[in-house]
């Protein structure tokens, strides 16, 4: 293990070591705890200049109550949810077949068909704006959740199969030769062979791509215009044009925000690492 | 594997140069099937704009009337734009200081790489920025920099308006941005240095490699994939930058903060002039092609 395990260390740099780790953490996460000091801070502390102080009075249920109700931060929430769900769950889907194609079938153009998938991923989302804000209008479906939710699929497919096509190609091929000899037809191959066993690379994916669609605010803007289909994020934004002085109620929307990338994320920690990781570890 | 592999290559190349095989055909069938729900839709959104930008970039339009063809004029006029090169060069800003973080998170990596007791929360919750959306990030870091009331004034003493002064804005955007990329780099590294073989390591220790000489010689090569990764993924994340800037400063004050992403979305969103803007993005795509060629380069590098 490199760096020397502090087990081999002098007792006393051991004992250092471990008390800064609680310091760093404090100075590196300073930012995150200063919204959620704010978020539950009353607006007459604010106003008296209590910005940064540990908070006098608790205000958590009535901020965020006033966040929830009183500004359309619920509406946004939801728009996100039906936004999120449907990306991630079609994407990852039709992700796995191209990846399933590309990886087990020797066809003609196979690389070029990968390489494509791979360079669009790197290409710079802004090229894109214009075309998929014209095509999403022709289809009637500027300014609405689906709008967004059919880009989105588009997008993370590509992402999605290239990571796919990887995970799929460590299988052992000889499993599904077995199956052809069985006389599997090729969807069953798809469906209980393949499937079956790249699960684990589903759950790091779906984590993945979630929190990507959900932290989405550049197509947001694209896509959407006023309140009807806008997510959080440009929720939040505009929460903070309007109530500028409100420190206390854009920290809450912020906090409502970021809980579910947040939650998702120390829920399924080890997908995630795993997803967000591969091929780090292989030239 | 690989031989059964090649054998199958070759009996199907053997199969193609007479009549296909029916078995082959039906493959090959279910293979296009498979691949083209996931191919429209990635041609329709992803392929088809970026030729449709391209070709855009040659006209005048304003979204609503018919496009006029101008030629290079968009090209000709963003070469006479100040703002262009106030963007050209904030987005090199962006890409060097950017470059900070790989660095950085193996820094980071080194300290926490090490097992005990509630080491993976500590890990976890160094890496929550990365979590976190942009927009957020922007706000929280917006108000620290506030000149009246933000943390940034109460330790330094006096109000410093970052975001509203051309000559630090830019920075203090970057710094932001810093922040939820350090551990993303972090994380790449420390996956690398436990997959390391610690025979080598302590091969290394043998040897009296200690310290720095152990993490030059021996470390670092090991964890040539982890720093390919961060390299290239920091910066395709330093030209994509719009989030931070958007919610920050909006490319103000005057323009300075402006970046190649944000300069196009400006033009199109708020001016109208899509031809304009699509030869922006068009740079911007040059340079990204660079990258995205060296990508390439290897994906085929390891497949041959």
């Amino acid at each position: 293990m490199y760096p020397l395990p502090i087990s081999r260390w002098h007792p006393t740099s051991r004992l250092l070591y471990r008390l800064s780790l609680p310091c760093a953490l404090l100075l590196w996460l300073m930012p995150l705890i200063a919204v959620l000091l704010t978020s539950i801070r009353s607006s007459d502390e604010l106003s008296a200049g209590n910005y940064w102080g540990w908070p006098r009075h608790f205000n958590l249920i009535e901020n965020y109550r006033t966040a929830l109700t009183q500004t359309p931060m619920l509406h946004y929430f939801w728009n996100t949810c039906l936004i999120t769900v449907p990306s991630v769950a079609v994407s990852i889907f039709l992700a796995s077949m191209a990846g399933h194609a590309l990886a087990n079938y020797r066809f003609r153009g196979n690389l070029l068909v990968l390489a494509i998938f791979v360079a669009g991923n790197f290409v710079p989302i802004q090229i894109l704006m214009i075309p998929v804000r014209d095509l999403t209008l022709r289809l009637g479906l500027y300014n609405t959740v689906w709008g967004l939710v059919l880009f989105h699929i588009a997008f993370q497919t590509g992402f999605c199969t290239l990571f796919l096509r990887n995970f799929i190609r460590e299988l052992p091929y000889e499993l599904i030769e077995a199956a052809r000899i069985e006389g599997a037809s090729e969807w069953a191959i798809y469906a209980r062979v393949v499937l079956p066993l790249v699960r684990p690379a589903l759950a790091a994916l779906g984590i993945l791509v979630f929190t990507f669609v959900w932290n989405d605010y550049f197509w947001a803007l694209c896509l959407t215009q006023g309140d009807d289909a806008a997510p959080i994020t440009v929720g939040v934004a505009a929460l903070r044009g309007q109530w500028t002085t409100s420190w206390n109620l854009v920290s809450a929307g912020s906090v409502l925000a970021a809980l579910p990338s947040v939650a998702m994320f120390f829920a399924m920690q080890k997908h995630f690492v795993a997803g967000l990781t591969f091929g780090a570890t292989k030239g | 594997m690989s031989t059964t592999l090649f054998g199958k290559i070759r009996q199907r190349g053997h199969a193609r140069s007479k009549a296909p095989a029916p078995l082959s055909r039906r493959r090959n069938r279910a293979a296009l099937l498979f691949l083209l729900p996931g191919a429209l839709l990635f041609s329709a959104y992803v392929i088809y704009p970026i030729i449709s930008s391209i070709v855009l970039s040659f006209y005048q339009w304003d979204g609503m009337t018919p496009r006029v063809f101008v030629g290079l004029d968009n090209y000709r006029e963003l070469l006479q734009s100040d703002t262009f090169y106030t963007a050209l060069k904030n987005n090199l800003i962006w890409l060097l200081l950017f470059l900070a973080a790989p660095p950085a998170g193996l820094a980071l990596a080194l300290y926490l790489n090490q097992s005990m007791r509630g080491m993976r929360l500590v890990k976890s919750l160094f890496f929550a920025p990365f979590v976190l959306p942009g927009v957020v990030v922007g706000l929280v870091f917006g108000w620290f920099y506030d000149p009246t009331y933000g943390l940034l004034k109460l330790i330094v003493g006096h109000g410093i308006p970052v975001l509203g002064d051309p000559r630090y804005v830019t920075y203090g955007i970057i710094v932001a941005a810093l922040w939820p990329q350090i551990p993303f780099c972090m994380i790449l590294y420390l996956t690398g240095l436990t997959a390391i073989n610690s025979e080598i390591i302590e091969a290394g220790r043998m040897e009296g490699a200690r310290g720095f000489q152990l993490l030059w010689h021996v470390i670092l090569p090991q964890l040539r994939p982890a720093t390919f990764m961060a390299v290239v993924l920091t910066v395709i994340g330093a030209l994509r930058s719009f989030d931070l800037i958007s919610v920050m400063s909006g490319g103000g004050p005057f323009d300075s903060s402006t970046v190649l992403a944000y300069f196009m979305y400006d033009q199109a969103i708020k001016y109208y002039r899509e031809g304009y803007s699509a030869a922006i993005a068009v740079v911007l795509f040059l340079i990204m092609l660079i990258f995205i060629t060296w990508q390439l380069r290897r994906l085929f590098r390891n497949e041959s």
